[in-house]
């Protein structure tokens, strides 16, 4: 009877996982996010391979209008990537453990993660505007951070870890204006790559 | 003996059992969904929900979208009641 109550207890378990949390999200997102990451930050860097100088010197460059808009239009391209890369490879996982992609549980993720990127995204607009082009990238990683921390409950909590870091690394990011470029790089490439492969690992 | 005689019945089989865990953690949850989670066919499912609708643990609402029909499922407070004493049971059993 012991075995039978353990096996009961098991599978109650499974099925409150389940259904309540959003298990279909893949390492090899992360992976995937984190390897565009990485190219968008260096790229960004070899761009505006002056931006170091100008933080030796503490005159902190105000780019030109063509040179913000080639880096705004390279971060929509990662973004745009990324979630394309971590939606294939979600679906994939998803079909492999026989489970529907569509649930109350995705959306619930998804409003989460939405909310705090929304509001950051409008944020970001704000500092565009009014040249503030220094504290974007603790911005973004802030942000994204707390949309991770906020989505934590409904998929793997490890992703509140994730969070956490981005958030540090943002904060610090805020205070070091002209190497903002280096923690957003660290933020949504270094870091995604490796969580990526723990979660990889740790859910397969 | 006596631990088990406190088990519930209702709970035994694995379908009932699953249902009740989902709908402990979730509100409503139609039946597609339901369906997927638990991997069984339409018929196991329908009798398994009348089973536990007739025990009243759970409350069905069937609802028109468009013009398709949708059943839900809910977990009422006398669910929530006899499934808690079920899994206290199930944890003494493991501690034995």
């Amino acid at each position: 009877m012991n075995t039978k109550a353990s096996e009961d207890l098991a599978h109650i378990k499974e099925m409150m996982e389940r259904s309540s949390r959003f298990i279909s999200l893949s390492g090899l997102s992360g992976v995937g996010a984190g390897i565009i990451g990485l190219i968008t930050g260096i790229t960004a860097m070899y761009l505006t391979n002056d931006y170091f100088s100008a933080f030796d010197s503490n005159d902190l460059k105000v780019y030109d209008f063509e040179m913000i808009s080639k880096l705004v239009g390279l971060g929509i391209t990662a973004l745009f990537l990324a979630i394309f890369f971590g939606c294939f490879f979600t679906i994939r996982k998803s079909k492999h453990l026989g489970l529907t992609i569509w649930t109350s549980t995705t959306k619930k993720v998804l409003i989460h993660l939405f909310v705090p990127l929304a509001v950051g995204g409008i944020f970001v607009l704000a500092l565009l505007q009014y040249h503030l082009y220094g504290l974007i990238a603790g911005t973004t990683l802030i942000f994204y951070g707390l949309a991770l921390i906020n989505a934590e409950k409904h998929t793997y909590s490890d992703i509140k870890y994730l969070g956490l870091l981005e958030i540090f690394l943002g904060c610090i990011a805020l205070f070091w204006i002209g190497k903002g470029l280096i923690f957003w790089t660290i933020g949504f490439g270094v870091l995604h790559i490796i969580y990526g492969i723990i979660l990889h690992k740790k859910y397969k | 003996m006596s631990i088990i005689s406190g088990l519930n019945k209702d709970f035994e089989s694995r379908v009932r059992l699953g249902m009740m865990s989902v709908l402990m953690v979730n509100d409503w949850v139609d039946f597609t969904e339901m369906k997927s989670l638990l991997q069984v066919t339409d018929g196991n499912l329908a009798s398994h929900s009348a089973a536990l609708e007739k025990k009243e643990y759970i409350e069905v609402k069937k609802e028109f979208v468009g013009k398709k029909p949708r059943t839900s499922y809910k977990i009422t407070d006398e669910g929530k009641k006899a499934f808690q004493n079920h899994l206290s049971f199930l944890e003494k059993m493991m501690r034995q």
